[in-house]
């Protein structure tokens, strides 16, 4: 009897893999295809081959529209972090590369200090802001934790906007570019393979994350706070472990960004920025890496296709999004079947 | 031994006094049973000894340590497990990574080693997965390791809850309402687990519970109460026999009369 049971069960879990639609089984054939290590890798190297040839081939336009794709690849997975993988809705984000961008600036153009060695200095000034917004919004959820969030955003720019130190309205002009083992970072393709390796370093480090125990905990907490609590999961150190890892994401790219720009001012960190990379989070699927990646190149490259039809691309881009909410609130990236 | 020792604990929300001066022990090693008529102060109780709610007054003492100050977290690790009344389970995820979140308190890697990976780390989530299998082998759903949560038939949810409260490797096991929701089959496989857990593990069960027929089979001994006070205790003979547990049931005779 009991045999007999457990066989029944067995054989319902089974016959669930099973999809109707073909587009569906080929997602889960995909899926299956990439289990395989040997094609996982040989894939991922292909790829990254491809990527480090791409500025040698390309036009310096498309290497500056895929610099900024791989800049926003790091800060959509940052956020990626805190709002993915922990459940914390967060509006706020443009702060925390401000943070970052800011630290540099004002280390190389005030200290002279060189790039490399205002990195570190970066991540402290990272871990204390994501310490700032965690903190005291422990107790909050959902919509009042965007609103704090939101509020934390425009303090950060707001205050960069009226402090001396920060260049005030104008911002910092002229934030010198460093040398990378004596060569001197001035190209485009220089800052395409920075933002690159920046990239991939933002996916290796989702990717460990997602599959440890932090990981696992971040997603109980998404998915029920009491019950993670009562699993023994300590959820404010959970938390303001998502906050941090977030901003340190957010404050590393904004670090590159300074010295690529040379120029970073108060108008660089608006509100629209900070929604810009919670639409490419939303849109690619919250939570699922790969998903993340497709968001931030949508969201980079659909303006640049549509830029023929001027000032009405952003209204086709609205009307895209719309339409994606309403059939596919998960994201465009195509769920494992379970 | 007692494992856990209740002492007048009271609890009040605003003039409401939910649970009053309440005092008993559970005995280690044993399984026992808090029963009482609905909104009688059980899952009120429950939340007072895990963490969740904080007494005004009273104490409780799991292996002698007071746990009134502790956060529900704390309260876990020190070996005390709980499952919920309506199922929390993280539906999102699957049976697997449900059962090993109950590890978290059991393991210590952070983001260093979530990063760098190294043999300590990988030794560690060995000894996760492995622990969260053994407990999905000994609640019967290791089949369904890799289904979603959300997607498990109701009776196999509740394992899930089962195996994930064993994946902490708690002393004292709580149970919320266990038998709610399952048919007369499942009723009975869950007394004959609820009996391995104590025979097998060694873990002491404390339950709470509306089904009486599964109360009075599987608990050693049972405490009663009504209005947030302690009515009764003592085996199920006597439990069933005693003239205040019959009237906090049923009624005392002149009411229903009227």
């Amino acid at each position: 009897m009991k045999e007999k049971q457990t066989c029944l069960q067995s054989a319902s879990a089974q016959t669930a893999i099973k999809r109707k639609n073909p587009l569906a089984q080929l997602i889960d054939r995909l899926y299956v295809l990439f289990d395989d290590k040997k094609v996982r890798y040989g894939v991922l190297a292909v790829a990254v081959a491809a990527l480090i040839y791409l500025p040698i081939n390309s036009s310096m336009y498309i290497t500056e529209v895929m610099t900024t794709f791989w800049f926003n690849v790091v800060v959509c997975l940052g956020l990626n972090i805190i709002v993915g993988f922990a459940g914390l809705l967060s509006l706020g984000y443009a702060a925390f590369f401000a943070v970052g961008a800011y630290t540099t600036g004002i280390l190389i153009l005030h200290y002279g200090i060189s790039f490399w060695l205002t990195l570190p200095v970066s991540v402290v000034m990272a871990i204390i802001a994501g310490l700032a917004i965690g903190a005291p919004t422990l107790k909050l959820r959902s919509d009042y934790l965007a609103i704090v969030t939101l509020g934390f955003g425009e303090i950060i720019r707001l205050a960069a906007r009226n402090m001396e130190i920060t260049g005030r309205a104008t911002g910092l002009v002229g934030i010198s570019r460093p040398s990378f083992f004596g060569i001197a970072m001035l190209r485009i393709d220089h800052f395409y393979y920075s933002f690159l390796v920046l990239a991939i370093l933002a996916i290796f480090v989702s990717y460990r994350l997602q599959d440890s125990r932090l990981g696992r905990a971040w997603k109980c907490i998404r998915e029920d706070e009491d019950a993670a609590e009562a699993m023994g999961i300590n959820v404010v150190a959970v938390r303001l472990l998502a906050f941090i890892i977030g901003s340190v994401f957010g404050a590393l790219a904004g670090s590159f960004m300074a010295i690529k720009m040379t120029a970073i001012s108060p108008e660089s960190f608006l509100f629209t920025q900070s929604v810009m990379i919670l639409l490419a989070v939303v849109l690619g699927g919250m939570g699922k890496i790969p998903g993340v990646i497709l968001g931030a190149f949508v969201v980079v490259i659909f303006p640049e296709v549509f830029r023929g039809i001027g000032m009405y691309r952003m209204l086709i881009f609205g009307v895209v999004l719309l339409a994606l909410m309403i059939y596919r609130p998960q994201g465009l990236w195509p769920e494992r079947n379970t | 031994m007692m494992i856990l020792d209740i002492k007048d604990l009271t609890l009040r929300f605003g003039g409401l006094t939910a649970v009053n001066k309440v005092s008993f022990g559970i005995e280690e090693g044993s399984i026992e049973s808090l029963i009482g008529p609905n909104g009688a102060g059980k899952t009120s109780l429950f939340n007072c000894l895990t963490g969740f709610y904080k007494p005004q007054e009273g104490d409780v003492l799991f292996e002698g340590k007071s746990l009134l100050k502790l956060r529900p977290h704390k309260i876990t690790a020190l070996g005390m497990a709980r499952t919920f009344q309506n199922l929390r389970l993280f539906k999102n995820l699957t049976v697997m990574e449900n059962v090993m979140s109950g590890m978290h308190c059991r393991a210590s890697s952070g983001v260093a080693g979530a990063i760098l990976r190294p043999p300590a780390q990988r030794a560690e989530e060995k000894r996760i997965r492995d622990v969260a299998l053994e407990c999905m082998e000994f609640v019967g759903i290791l089949d369904f390791k890799n289904r979603l949560a959300k997607n498990l038939p109701y009776g196999d949810q509740r394992r899930v809850e089962w195996a994930r409260a064993l994946a902490t490797q708690p002393k004292l096991l709580l149970l919320d309402e266990p038998a709610a929701g399952l048919n007369y089959d499942e009723k009975m496989q869950l007394i004959e687990l609820i009996r391995r857990i104590r025979d097998e593990r060694k873990i002491t069960v404390f339950l709470i519970e509306h089904d009486m027929g599964l109360v009075m089979k599987v608990s050693e001994k049972i405490f009663v109460i009504d209005y947030g006070t302690k009515i009764a205790e003592g085996t199920a003979q006597e439990v069933q026999n005693n003239p205040r547990v019959i009237e906090a049931y049923l009624g005392k005779e002149e009411e229903t009369a009227v």
